[in-house]
């Protein structure tokens, strides 16, 4: 065993989880085996990933061909650099949602948790497969299997109509996605009917196809990711689905997507055009202003969060839009800082999402609501999530020493980068961009303001919220080791700069020069910029010391406990707290032409008034209902066909026969 | 006997064949149709029959004695069982009025006739003439089947259909293979006595053998 490749390592940890699956079917009938069991080896298994991940990053790619699948077509899987840091994502975040798993599905009936075991296994090990094919076939057998398993996951409380409905949405664009990916690895093999991705490397293809193949695959991983307007199955999967879940979806599930556009346009074609950047980089800022609008404007905190990750991607697809424009201008330097940017806010946004995600599982898991109308003040008695999410919460707004921060500084140093640029409308356009960017990443911190501000702090809003319990220890564990993967990835950014290295060497031949030491980051020259985390954080520590004990030096000493921003008013009880629809009004009377606002006002006699406002998308209103009236309408006309009368339809065979004698003659 | 006199004789049969499709066209009553359809019948056989014995084409007897036994004797006898048992020997409503329904069966026969020129130009049999006349029998069965509202009518329609369908293959080429012909024979006769067990079942649900009862059934 000792001379086994990573990628020996990473396919047997795949099979180590299918085992698992088959495992959690067996355990119908005992439930502390599956959480006691189950899922703490499946976390050891992610742990061993991303310990992989990280091996593959360092060593030279491997290659295996695994001899299953249909006669002559095996699969072909293979461990680069590329696949290596996003299983090392996959292995690190799962590690901690699973050990959060492990306590949050106890209160679960066995026969639901055996299924959903197997699934959460068998979702895993889609996943790492989607990573590791290295030929059409097989990864197209592994996302369906990511799709399917993770389609069944949603619908865990299949038993509830909506969340039916929300499945079936999500199926239904998981496929039109496969499909577009289908046709993109068509188009990819260049008519020469070899789907290994080693040929698809070495055939040329004319700037049409090769524009056609990258178009096919915007869309259908873009169907993945939630790009706008496929964005549409995201809010309503999320929510349906059970935390843990959601937080594998959005943190690992929506970059594979971010991964398979990678390796289409940077290994496997070989043209990049700089007008597909400039494509991405539209639809990306689209997505994640469009994302981070109606996010502010939700009153569902897990709704909240999956508008917040449509946001994210959409900040990861203008990165990858951007470095598609140097790449294709011939600024090596310049798309190597940019790829970094973005593969570290994947791996950024999959740690703070997943925790952000799981943080909500246990207010829901404690309170049984997820309305944040009638949450609050949860602090004083959920302490450890409380901090906790908090460090998510930090994080995700962008602020330093946290891992949010770095990324986003990177990217933002790359726009700001780009007057070098040879095309003079990009240049005047980008920084436009970069503007976006910033608004995107300030109303972010907004949005994370009302969902800590309102779930968390202030009075609760009911009174059932006084005896929330805290999550138990496997919750906090899990909670911990992704708080500790944010505040590490935020305090070392040029060691992880460092292991992205051999991706950019990979994709671009090129790498991030980095001007700085462990201590300080300084992408491009240390003139320009720099930024050293570790000192910062130490200065905020220090002055923190200094003010609470120069504070208590001066203070009488004796604390007072009192409602929070009564601002003086004694009279103040937990309705006159601003409340989550109140907090995103300002924004919703900005943006409301792109929604559809649902208000339920409240009588003005009616003694225990109750307010109520639903922000909808109105991208469904204008490009799906125009679709689904359109089948509507086609199927009724073909309906008409059907008379019911015999006579009818003898005729329309007897009309066929004669049309096919006559013109086939 | 020379060549020629045979040739003669299947040409006045298959000149029956087209007539007596016509005669079905205009036929108003069922018990009268399922008459012609055996007259039908008994002028299939004499011609296979005559064509295997003109070209010592020995399988087409057999097909000839099947036709006989099916399509002249089991066949209609279990009709006219049918047709008195469900005492539905009233006149058949037909959808068009009998003069259109034989104008557009005269243009039909035309049609046929133009399409078979050319295929039997191909075609290297001694009968190859009498292939638009199966064409036109094929076409003329259709077009009954489109204009009666009957279920049983439907039935005769799509037998007389299939003897068409055996004339063309026999004067084409011969007649099909002596096994494929036995497994035709005995789908027609399963879809014979299915259909009959249906038509039972029809009536006991609407209290009548008219298809326009059943278009209740269509989707809505």
């Amino acid at each position: 065993m000792l001379d086994a490749t990573p990628l020996d390592w990473a396919w047997g940890i795949v099979l180590y989880w299918l085992l698992l699956a088959g495992a959690g079917l067996a355990c119908r009938r005992h439930a502390r085996l599956v959480t006691g069991l189950l899922f703490p080896l499946g976390a050891l298994g992610a742990l061993a990933m991303a310990a992989v991940g990280l091996a593959g990053l360092a060593l030279p790619a491997g290659h295996f061909v695994l001899p299953i699948g249909l006669p002559d077509l095996p699969f072909h899987l293979r461990l680069d650099a590329l696949s290596g840091v996003f299983l090392a994502l996959l292995g690190a975040a799962a590690f901690g949602v699973t050990v959060y798993g492990a306590g949050y599905f106890r209160s679960m009936e066995a026969g639901p948790l055996a299924l959903l075991a197997l699934w959460y296994h068998l979702f895993l090990a889609g996943m790492a497969l989607v990573l590791l094919a290295d030929d059409a076939y097989a990864f197209m057998v592994a996302w369906e299997l990511m799709a399917l398993s993770s389609y069944f996951l949603v619908t865990t409380d299949h038993k509830v109509p909506v969340i039916r409905k929300a499945g079936f949405l999500y199926l239904l664009i998981a496929h039109v996605g496969a499909v577009a990916l289908l046709l993109c690895f068509g188009v990819l093999q260049g008519g020469h009917g070899a789907y290994t991705f080693d040929y698809m490397r070495s055939a040329a293809l004319t700037p049409f196809w090769a524009s056609a193949a990258f178009l096919l695959a915007l869309f259908g991983f873009g169907a993945k990711a939630g790009l706008v307007p496929l964005h549409v199955w995201l809010p309503e999967a999320h929510p349906a689905a059970p935390s843990p879940v959601s937080a594998l979806m959005s943190g690992v599930m929506l970059k594979t997507a971010v991964y398979g556009l990678l390796r289409v346009t940077f290994d496997l074609l070989n043209v990049q055009l700089a007008w597909w950047g400039s494509l991405a980089i539209a639809l990306g800022l689209l997505t994640a202003l469009y994302g981070v609008v109606f996010a502010a404007v939700q009153s569902d905190m897990k709704r909240l969060l999956a508008w917040s990750s449509i946001e994210n991607v959409g900040i990861i697809l203008a990165g990858f839009g951007l470095t598609v424009i140097f790449y294709a201008d011939g600024k090596g330097g310049l798309a190597a800082l940019t790829l970094t940017a973005l593969l570290y806010h994947a791996v950024n946004h999959a740690f703070f999402k997943g925790l952000l995600f799981v943080g909500t599982g246990s207010v829901l898991h404690s309170t049984g609501v997820r309305h944040m109308g009638a949450l609050g003040g949860l602090i004083r008695f959920m302490p450890w999530t409380a901090w906790l999410t908090l460090v998510g919460v930090l994080a995700i707004a962008g602020l330093p020493p946290l891992n949010g921060f770095v990324s986003e500084w990177l990217l933002l140093q790359a726009f700001l980068l780009t007057p070098g640029l040879s095309h003079q409308y990009l240049n005047m356009i980008i920084p436009v961009a970069a503007a976006a960017v910033a608004l995107a990443a300030a109303l972010a911190a907004y949005v994370m303001v009302k969902f800590y501000g309102v779930v968390f702090l202030g009075q609760p809003r009911a009174e059932n919220l006084r005896h929330a319990h805290d999550a138990g220890w496997p919750e906090r564990l899990g909670m911990a080791w992704l708080a500790a993967g944010c505040v590490l990835l935020g305090l070392f950014p040029s060691v992880v700069i460092g292991w992205l290295a051999p991706v950019t060497r990979l994709l671009l031949s090129q790498t991030l020069v980095n001007d700085g030491n462990w201590l300080m980051l300084a992408p491009v020259s240390a003139e320009r910029a720099s930024y050293a985390p570790v000192v910062f954080f130490l200065v905020v520590v220090a002055i923190t010391l200094v003010v609470f004990f120069g504070v208590k030096r001066v203070y009488h000493g004796r604390t007072r406990r009192a409602a929070p921003w009564d601002c003086g008013f004694p009279e103040q009880d937990a309705r006159m707290q601003d409340s989550a629809e109140g907090f995103g009004q300002p924004i919703r009377q900005i943006f409301s032409v792109f929604m559809r606002v649902e208000r339920e006002t409240p009588d003005p006699f009616d003694a225990q008034p109750r307010y109520r406002g639903d922000s909808r998308d109105k991208v469904w209103l204008l490009a799906y209902q125009p679709i689904a009236d359109l089948v509507a309408w086609l199927s009724a006309q073909a309906g008409r066909l059907q008379h019911g009368s015999i006579q009818w339809y003898l005729i329309y065979s007897f009309a066929t026969l004669i049309f096919l004698l006559v013109f086939t003659r | 006997m020379n060549l020629s006199f045979h040739l003669q004789v299947i040409n006045l049969l298959a000149a029956l064949l087209l007539l007596i499709s016509f005669a079905m066209l205009s036929q108003r009553r069922v018990v009268g149709l399922v008459t012609l359809f055996a007259w039908q019948g008994a002028a299939l056989a004499a011609s296979t029959a005559l064509v295997a014995w003109s070209t010592g084409q020995h399988h087409l007897y057999w097909s000839a004695a099947l036709t006989l036994a099916l399509k002249v004797v089991a066949m209609p006898w279990f009709f006219y069982r049918l047709v008195r048992k469900l005492d539905i020997n009233r006149e058949v409503e037909a959808v068009l009025n009998i003069p259109t329904t034989m104008l557009i069966g005269i243009a039909l026969v035309i049609f046929a006739f133009n399409l078979a020129l050319p295929i039997s130009q191909m075609a290297g049999t001694v009968t190859r003439s009498t292939l638009g006349i199966a064409m036109a029998c094929v076409l003329l069965a259709f077009l009954m089947m489109i204009t009666r509202r009957k279920a049983i009518t439907q039935v005769i329609g799509f037998l007389a259909m299939e003897n068409g369908l055996f004339f063309a293959a026999t004067s084409a080429s011969y007649g099909m293979p002596l096994v494929v012909e036995m497994g035709v024979a005995l789908d027609v006769l399963v879809g014979v006595f299915v259909l009959g067990i249906f038509f039972f079942q029809i009536r006991e649900t609407f209290d009548s053998l008219d298809l326009k009862h059943m278009e209740r059934l269509k989707e809505r």
